[in-house]
């Protein structure tokens, strides 16, 4: 009888066993976060890359930098300069040092002293510098300082004292602050660099990093998972979760499973939104990102070159369509080049109107009342602000033979076809534009003026000289209120040209258990964990009153902040 | 015994050679030069090239190849993998246990669950509970384990929350790898959170073991169903019935003990299978075990990983075997006879 009556017994211990470690397990859960990210960074170092999964794993988690947007509005505030001071002719910068920053204590390094101007210096001119001796370490390529040409207009960093840095610009430039508080502009530690240097192991600068950020690293399996700890020392509040894990996760309905098997508390860009959002105990997320997706003209050659034309096709396009078969909805319909969320954008402008007759009159009035037939060039691969631009052409070609125009569909391989396109072998195309930080500068420069026509990011060709005359004024005026003028009639400019239809601006997605709190995503840049915090699962009713609660607080602490 | 040993460890060696042998004559049947088959070294450059050719004695005949081939491998030397040019050896000993632990784990479960039903199919022969026994086995043994995987996943991870879906253990603890099985370096570590991470260990690992064992499980029922009926039958048990024993004094005195030792020599075959249905197992659990690795390196066409994992593979179930032969041996004296030695 012995061994029949152990059976059940085992079984039943081992069901015990594992029904108990829900309860167990969460005095230190409730403590962590665990993240389903969708691939592993490239490095520690967000000043060498510009992809978006490296800056979502290092940049706000593990840095700070001099200064940071904040708020809804997406001002500039204080961080690691408490305040900056920027002379009459915009072209002395100074910044402020806080004086109690204190750098990462982690396994590979024990920080001596705190942070101070030598470290700012150290950051900066190792990017900017090309002699600087860690400019070349890991590769040397600092894509997102050479973008917006850092290094032709810093002159100088100057050391006032231990906690003033002055940097001394070549011209007076506003989106010089914007850069300052981009991801990519982040503080590392001199006495670290100048550690490794002893040690000659310079290159572990980029892949152990230290930072001042909320997180330290502790440990990284390459495809596997990153482990960051809190920094207990951090110069504002500590964070509220004690240790916040990396689940690499690149599968798509891996990360599916994993959310909904609580196995991690949030998912970045999840699939099968319904699913997630007919689960009472999940929650799905998303903001307007940043960029714009767009249906562009070469002014260069004909008929485009006619602003009628340009006007006539705008009309002629039913965008409510591409956004629901191309975007499935999960995007916003553009009416400028710049996202709600921008603090330049202009409420005034009328939505553009879908009006097929409109559109033919103006063809007519343009010379072209039988129509003609044109190439439109669309992207191959998928993007962010476009998913399938393919499908947005066929589209398109059938808007626009309502209006006797003929569409051809033309497409290379990526590489050879942004290549093409700075070539301006084409007639109209299909591109859209993801912008750094949220300053409008980064959409109205890189996109439309007429030195981008040079640098080939300008792929309409279209130089307007009342437009540059207008962006260039934006940026030279510190004051927000002229600049969000001047940007309107810039805006205004490019709604009669038409150099380019915007058709939409999608939105980042992201699903999280409803026991985490905080804010996570911003609708630039990287994410950010240092708000976030864990409800007790167990006790449920008051725990879910307590998450509104919270999140309403959170929202108000980043205004105010 | 010592003839036993002797025989089996001639038997083992032999067999490995063999194996060696395939492996090596593996390579040259692969696409590529045999010498990057063979040591991974896709990179090499012109001055390692002729290091490696010099260490695996290409110029030479292939006899002289094939004894330098057997000189890396008894060295540990494995050669790097072609998709992550790590050292292939180190990667197994960091997985392999990682499977064993997952394998044994599942062995126990289709144990205890396939012995006690078998018997007490065979116990009540021919009667409604060892058909219904049996036809449950017969429902096992034919799902199809990445289907049973999938679904298992679906009702108790996702569905009902009750148990994880992937991994070995929450990545929240952090459990320093000392002999690589999970619950032994678990039950060394000095984590303060110790048993949180036992009890989330055993979480994770029953799902999949649970998975596993469904198929060896319906063996063990017919297994342990036929060799009962069989010893049911003996004179012995009649003997016994006659002396006037109780059935419960037959069964748990008489039956059950010579029941068993027939079951034992089976376990060691069924280890095999129970590898290759972890293999996928493991691969739909996410479970950093060697199988998920094969696969993947299958999927990346990395010919040295292929062949050296699936040598260490070959090599590990056979050792099983012998093991389990010694058991068998132990248990059952009849077996040490020169009748059973080979």
């Amino acid at each position: 009888m012995n061994y029949l009556k152990l059976v059940p017994t085992a079984l039943l211990s081992l069901l015990l066993l594992t029904a108990c470690n829900e309860g167990g397990k969460l005095s230190l859960s409730e403590r962590s976060v665990i993240y389903c990210a969708e691939g592993s960074p490239e490095t520690f170092n967000p000043q060498l890359v510009t992809s978006g999964t490296t800056i979502d794993a290092t940049s706000k988690q593990l840095y700070d930098k001099l200064i940071s947007y904040q708020g809804d509005e997406n001002t500039l505030g204080p961080a690691l300069a408490k305040s900056w001071h920027v002379t009459g002719d915009g072209k002395k910068i100074t910044f402020y040092l806080r004086k109690n920053v204190t750098f990462h204590h982690t396994d590979y390094f024990t920080p001596s002293r705190l942070l101070n101007a030598d470290d700012v210096i150290f950051s900066f001119k190792r990017a900017l510098d090309i002699e600087h001796p860690y400019h070349l370490v890991s590769g040397g390529r600092y894509p997102f300082f050479e973008n917006v040409d850092l290094s032709a207009l810093v002159d100088d960093i100057e050391k006032i004292n231990d906690y003033t840095v002055r940097f001394h610009l070549s011209r007076a430039d506003n989106s010089f602050l914007a850069n300052l508080a981009s991801d990519f502009a982040i503080i590392l530690s001199a006495e670290y660099a100048e550690q490794l240097t002893k040690k000659k192991a310079k290159s572990d600068i980029d892949t152990h990093p230290i930072g001042t950020g909320p997180f330290k690293l502790k440990e990284y399996r390459v495809g596997s998972l990153i482990r960051f700890y809190r920094h207990e020392k951090y110069w504002q509040e500590p964070a509220q979760i004690e240790q916040l894990v990396f689940d690499i996760t690149p599968s798509n309905t891996g990360r599916l499973t994993k959310l909904l098997a609580k196995e991690c508390d949030v998912a970045a860009y999840p699939i099968a939104h319904k699913k997630i959002t007919e689960r009472n105990d999940l929650s799905l997320e998303a903001v307007t990102a940043l960029n714009v997706g767009y249906f562009g003209f070469n002014v260069n050659k004909a008929p485009f070159d006619s602003k009628l034309v340009r006007q006539a096709i705008s009309y002629a396009i039913n965008k409510k369509t591409l956004l629901e078969a191309v975007y499935q909805g999960n995007a916003e319909m553009a009416n400028s080049i710049l996202p709600k969320t921008s603090w330049a954008f202009d409420q005034s402008i009328p939505k553009q109107k879908f009006n097929p007759v409109l559109a033919k009159s103006l063809l007519t009035l343009a010379g072209y009342s039988d129509g003609f037939t044109m190439d439109l060039w669309a992207m191959p691969i998928q993007r962010p602000y476009n998913p399938n631009a393919i499908t947005m052409a066929k589209l398109i070609q059938s808007d626009l033979k309502n209006i006797n125009i003929k569409v051809n569909i033309i497409s290379y391989e990526w590489n050879t076809f942004l290549q093409r396109l700075k070539r301006g072998e084409h007639q109209s195309f299909l591109l859209g534009w993801s912008a750094d930080h949220p300053d409008p500068d980064s959409f109205f420069t890189p996109m439309l003026s007429c030195s981008a026509t040079h640098a080939g990011t300008n792929t309409t060709f279209w130089c307007n000289q009342e437009y540059d005359a207008m962006i260039k004024k934006a940026l030279q005026t510190p004051k927000i209120n002229e600049r969000k003028k001047y940007y309107a009639q810039a805006m205004a400019i490019l709604r009669q040209e038409v150099p380019l239809i915007p058709i939409a601006h999608s939105k980042r997605y992201q699903a999280r258990g409803n026991n985490v709190t905080g804010n996570i995503l911003a609708p630039f840049g990287g994410i950010n964990f240092y708000q976030v915090a864990k409800l007790n699962l167990t006790s449920k009713n008051t725990g879910t009153k307590q998450s509104r609660k919270r999140r309403k607080n959170d929202i108000i602490h980043t205004g105010v902040n | 015994m010592l003839v036993f040993t002797l025989r089996r460890l001639s038997l083992f060696i032999f067999t490995m050679l063999l194996l060696t042998l395939l492996s090596f004559s593996v390579n040259f049947l692969f696409p590529g030069e045999a010498i990057i088959n063979l040591s991974g070294a896709i990179n090499a450059t012109p001055n390692q090239l002729i290091e490696l050719n010099e260490a695996y004695q290409t110029h030479r005949n292939i006899f002289w190849q094939y004894i330098a081939y057997l000189g890396h491998i008894i060295n540990g030397d494995l050669g790097l993998s072609m998709a992550s040019q790590s050292d292939i050896s180190t990667e197994i000993v960091n997985l392999l246990p990682a499977t064993i632990e997952l394998s044994l784990v599942a062995l126990l479960i289709a144990m205890l669950i396939g012995i006690p039903l078998g018997f007490i199919a065979a116990i009540k022969h021919n009667k409604p509970t060892d058909n219904l026994i049996l036809s449950v086995s017969m429902l096992g043994y034919s799902v199809p384990v990445f289907w049973l995987g999938l679904l298992a996943i679906l009702t108790f991870s996702i569905n009902l929350g009750w148990f994880p879906s992937a991994g070995q253990i929450s990545l929240l603890f952090e459990i320093e790898a000392v002999t690589g099985i999970q619950f032994i370096d678990i039950l060394m570590s000095d984590s303060p959170y110790k048993w949180q991470a036992f009890n989330d260990a055993s979480a994770h690992i029953f799902l999949p073991a649970c998975v596993i064992a469904v198929a060896p499980a319906t063996i063990f029922i017919r297994l342990a169903r036929t060799s009962m009926i069989e010893v049911l039958d003996t004179s012995y048990i009649r003997a016994a019935s006659a002396k006037g024993l109780t059935f419960r004094q037959i069964i748990f005195r008489h039956a059950i003990r010579n029941a068993l030792i027939k079951i034992i020599r089976h376990i060691g075959l069924q280890f095999a299978n129970l590898v290759t249905i972890a293999m996928v197992t493991e691969v739909i659990f996410s479970w950093p075990g060697i199988g998920r690795w094969l696969i993947e390196s299958i999927y990346q066409r990395d010919y040295t990983a292929i062949e050296s994992g699936l040598l260490v593979l070959s090599c590990f179930i056979f050792i099983v075997h012998i093991l389990t032969d010694f058991i068998y041996a132990a248990l059952n004296p009849l077996a040490r006879g020169n009748k059973y030695g080979a």
